[in-house]
């Protein structure tokens, strides 16, 4: 088992023609996630690495009965590109672009509550179930499937993660990049809850950064309702207030988002929380061995 | 990006939200022109920058005369004004708005943001203006407001209403308000909005709103359709190494440390930082160069980092992704040639091909010392500028 994607996902490509859209679909296709075809409007009917490409999603989705999909569209039309992916009926949309406005994010997240349609990103690196489905822009090759279920906030953060449990053989089950943006679509409680859920998942590294207060709500969800260990990094404790990091999210105002209200949390909810992103691998060891007791 | 309080004021005129009378200016001696043109018993002078905290660092002056206001804009511009919150370094003074003084009986508190766990641009009132909404949350956090905008109807009048009603508006007052809440309502969406605050705002002794000071900053991510907003923006207000990298495309951000930082993706970058502090150092920089750290970016980025004299060494920190070490580790070693580096460069590459970047790297014959993982590139950064 796993979350979210398995070897039966069938994917689509958003802006399948463009060049990241080509790169991603290609190296997919390498991994091996079932990838059904793509849309660029004014291309359809035409094929691109073996697959069909579609003028619309509502055709795409008609055609291949496709179940996800991966957008790679720029920030101007990214939100359109996901309310069409959410109209076409496909139950898993996963974002990888960054900057879409705020604004823009508001009203999509309205129709995919409507809709029932689960959005991951935007501003992410993707899903993976190592050995089975690759939907985004992470190196396959760091993945060794396991136990672990990872949910990170920070792209280059979850490879840290996988690269530690990869070395000591723990392996993954899915990780998750929920994306740096402040409005968002999945979030770490969802994926926390799926983990539980999942035989497959035996511990979860859960990474968060500066901004917003997500971190504590999990924090509060891990206390009365994660059974398994928990391990936690929180980045960004030297970060100044009021200063924006790289992430549209990622930013202490007024007092709040600070990372060490952060760590607090999870260290109260029993979660082990590295000092250090080298220390991931080890936090998640040290949080079996505590539960196994 | 932020306003300035004159560019936020004129944006509030346009969407009919009553302020005073003023004019911005850049020459003191442009002063006589405004006072004789806005007649009043007295006048404001203020600073235009881009932090908070003015009036108590000397920015914000009433003055009772023609000569007296001349003084204190010739005072106030070219000068530095360090505030609470813009300390230590300040920023500059390039304009100043001088207004009308009105009468005031109340000050309130109205501001608009986009509440990140509600997922909905939220209105928030208060009572006790004046204060910062920090304060106020700590002193009486009874007195905050709140009206949640659905994105389906957007503010409606019954909000206004309730609000009105709280902070104890009376007669004409309420539909005045309710008025200058919808058109704040347009404004935040029509101009991509991140923030607006308007504090105070305040009802004068013949009942009438005006909108005293106005703080505005406006979504990053929409700048490239907000382009007239876009060339408002003040770049002399912002750290100059951070213009400078924002031209080049790069994400930095200027700290007081030491220790350099080029790292790819904003989350390792800020974990990188936080590591040479766990380790006894200081980072003097937060660096993004993102995924594809080509000898292009990696040049640009460095000198930018180069820029900061205080710098004594830097940690380039990267996690190749689906981008090879090898290639990685070219880039370095160009662009290094290219900027003639003479401090020492600790490089912790991570990725495909790792064992031939690292290779490389030692091999080059320059000043890269190349780090086995994360904790030991933090030492020995830490070590290099001991």
């Amino acid at each position: 088992m796993s979350i979210l994607v398995n070897s039966s996902t069938k994917v689509l490509c958003q802006g399948f023609t463009g060049k990241q859209g080509s790169f991603h679909s290609e190296q997919a296709l390498a991994y091996g996630t079932k990838m059904v075809g793509g849309v660029t409007p004014g291309k359809g009917g035409q094929s691109h690495l073996g697959l069909p490409v579609f003028n619309t999603m509502r055709e795409a989705v008609k055609q291949t009965a496709a179940t996800a999909s991966v957008i790679y569209v720029p920030p101007a039309f990214a939100a359109d590109s996901i309310l069409e992916a959410c109209d076409a009926g496909v139950g898993l949309i996963i974002c990888i672009t960054e900057g879409i406005p705020v604004l823009d994010m508001l009203n999509v997240k309205a129709a995919l509550k409507a809709n029932g349609a689960r959005l991951i990103g935007p501003n992410c690196p993707g899903v993976i179930t190592p050995d089975e489905c690759k939907i985004g822009i992470m190196p396959g090759s760091i993945h060794l499937r396991g136990k672990v279920g990872i949910v990170s906030r920070s792209g280059t953060l979850t490879y840290e993660a996988v690269h530690q449990t990869t070395a000591l053989k723990l392996g993954q089950s899915t990780c998750v990049g929920i994306g740096g943006d402040p409005i968002k679509g999945l979030n770490f409680i969802e994926c926390l809850q799926m983990f539980e859920a999942d035989a497959e998942t035996e511990a979860i590294i859960m990474v968060g950064e500066i901004g917003g207060s997500d971190e504590e709500a999990a924090a509060e969800y891990i206390k009365s309702h994660i059974s398994k260990p928990v391990a936690a990094y929180i980045a960004g404790q030297t970060a100044p207030a009021g200063k924006r990091m790289g992430h549209a999210g990622a930013i202490i105002s007024g007092g709040s988002g600070k990372a060490a209200d952060k760590i607090r949390a999870l260290e109260l909810a029993g979660a082990v929380v590295a000092s250090s992103p080298a220390g991931l691998g080890e936090a998640v060891l040290a949080a079996i061995m505590h539960k196994a007791g | 990006m932020n306003l300035h309080e004159y560019q936020a004021k004129t944006l509030l005129q346009k969407y009919g939200i009553p302020v005073p009378r003023g004019q911005v200016i850049s020459v003191a001696k442009q002063t006589p022109t405004v006072t004789s043109e806005i007649d009043s018993p007295a006048w404001v002078v203020k600073a235009q920058v881009h932090a908070g905290g003015r009036g108590k660092a000397g920015g914000v002056k009433v003055v009772k005369s023609t000569a007296e206001a001349q003084m204190v804009a010739s005072e106030l511009l070219g000068k530095t004004l360090v505030t609470y919150q813009n300390a230590p370094d300040g920023q500059p003074v390039n304009q100043v708005l001088i207004e009308e003084t009105l009468p005031i009986a109340r000050e309130l508190y109205l501001s608009m943001l986009v509440d990140r766990s509600l997922e909905r641009i939220v209105v928030v009132a208060s009572s006790a203006g004046g204060m910062d909404i920090e304060e106020i949350a700590q002193v009486s956090p009874e007195k905050i407001l709140q009206e949640v905008c659905s994105p389906l109807n957007g503010l409606v009048d019954y909000q206004a209403r309730n609000l009105a009603f709280k902070l104890d508006l009376v007669g004409d007052q309420i539909a005045a308000f309710s008025r200058l809440l919808k058109g704040l309502y347009r404004l935040f969406k029509e101009n991509d909005l991140a923030l607006l605050e308007i504090n105070p705002l305040i009802v004068t002794t013949d009942g009438k709103l005006f909108a005293l000071d106005c703080k505005m900053s406006v979504d990053d991510n929409a700048l490239y359709r907000q382009k007239a907003l876009a060339e408002q923006r003040d770049w002399s207000q912002e750290d100059s190494k951070e213009a400078v990298a924002h031209h080049a495309g790069l994400n930095y951000i200027a700290l007081n440390g030491n220790i350099g930082c080029m790292v790819n993706g904003a989350g390792l970058a800020m974990a990188t930082m936080d590591l040479i502090k766990l380790h006894g150092g200081a980072p003097a920089n937060f660096l993004d160069v993102g995924g594809g750290a080509t000898a292009e970016t990696v040049t640009k980025a460095f000198k930018i980092i180069m820029a900061d004299p205080n710098v004594k060494a830097i940690l380039v920190n990267i996690f190749g992704g689906i981008m090879r070490c090898d290639i990685i580790a070219e880039g370095i070693i160009t662009a290094v040639k290219d900027v003639g580096m003479q401090i020492p460069v600790i490089v912790r590459l991570e990725g495909t091909n790792v064992e031939l970047g690292k290779q490389m790297l030692q091999s080059s014959g320059l000043n890269i010392i190349s780090a086995d993982g994360l904790t030991d590139a933090a030492k020995q950064a830490v070590l290099s500028v001991a």
